[in-house]
């Protein structure tokens, strides 16, 4: 597997390395992206990593959302180009409109940081191509803004479209309809909350997040 | 011939979203012995000037604004407050 993956850095990112160690931990190439960047040559995917971007300013990626690598990032996406945000990553991609809906404060007004099993609802997107349906994966969040929430016409989409990637087993968040993860209509930009990375070696607790991880690598080395 | 306007933009979430801050400070109330306060919310306040021809072209310039940034349609509401200096 040789796909090379943009990590792009905002100031205020914090889980860039930890992304770039789980990629090259499947023989990926990972390279750093810093968020001024006005083009994006030679990765085959792009991965917006958690955090707080721009210091969550004004709301969660509604900042980083103007950062001069989101336009390369939208002509990426819009070639087809596999884009997956993580946490934050997730935020920014919904602010940017690459992704429908919103993550509001988690319903139970607490941050959460604990590891929740998450489901795997859909195969029909890059980062889940690899899994199977109805795969439980054991993965890490770490969120105050996770409650995914959209109209019930995005809702009505998403679901008939089998654009929901991944539920929890049990909503941490109060999320809409248990979701973790979306993708976009033709499957190639995904965004979650939980954190893949995070779940990418025994030492971690959890590998469970590999198998979504490879999925991703493996589209950008179709590419 | 332009005219400097004092802008408040209040943004605050939309009925139905969560507003887990506003929860909290109506739930410490009644330890403060204020009972009978309901319905909390916590927004947020934006304040600048901006320069314009008129008070429509003005407030036309922050609507979009907020619409396209100072808010996010999908979870808030604003509302606009446009003073002539």
């Amino acid at each position: 597997m040789t796909a090379r993956v943009g990590v792009v850095l905002f100031p205020g990112s914090n889980c860039e390395h930890d992304a770039v160690e789980a990629v090259e931990s499947l023989g990926g190439k990972a390279d750093i992206v810093w968020h001024g960047a006005t083009s994006i040559p030679g990765v085959d995917a792009v991965l917006l990593p958690g955090g707080f971007a721009h210091g969550d300013y004004l709301r969660p990626g509604a900042i980083a959302r103007f950062s001069p690598v989101m336009e390369a990032v939208g002509r990426f996406a819009a070639d087809g180009g596999p884009v997956v945000g993580i946490c934050n990553g997730f935020q920014v991609l919904t602010e940017a409109g690459l992704l429908p809906g919103a993550l509001q404060k988690n319903a139970g007004l607490k941050f959460l940081c604990t590891t929740v099993d998450v489901r795997v609802d859909s195969v029909q997107s890059v980062l889940t191509a690899d899994a199977s349906v109805g795969d439980i994966l054991r993965i890490p969040i770490n969120h105050f803004e996770g409650n995914y929430t959209c109209s019930a016409e995005t809702l009505a989409a998403l679901r008939s479209e089998a654009r929901v990637v991944l539920r929890y087993v049990d909503n941490p968040n109060g999320s809409t309809d248990d979701i973790a993860g979306i993708c976009n209509e033709r499957g190639n930009v995904v965004g979650l909350m939980p954190h893949p990375e995070r779940a990418s070696d025994p030492l971690l607790g959890s590998e469970d997040g590999l198998v979504l991880l490879r999925s991703f690598l493996g589209a950008g080395a179709r590419r | 011939m332009s005219t400097t306007f004092d802008v408040l933009v209040e943004v605050s979430l939309r009925p139905g979203i969560a507003d887990p801050e506003g929860s909290t400070v109506e739930r410490a109330l009644p330890a403060l012995g204020f009972n009978g306060v309901d319905g909390v919310r916590v927004g947020k306040a934006i304040r600048f000037s901006i320069e314009a021809g008129d008070e429509a072209t003005a407030r036309t310039q922050v609507e979009d604004l907020c619409h396209r940034f100072l808010a996010n349609p999908v979870i808030e509401d604003t509302r606009v407050e446009v003073t002539p200096r």
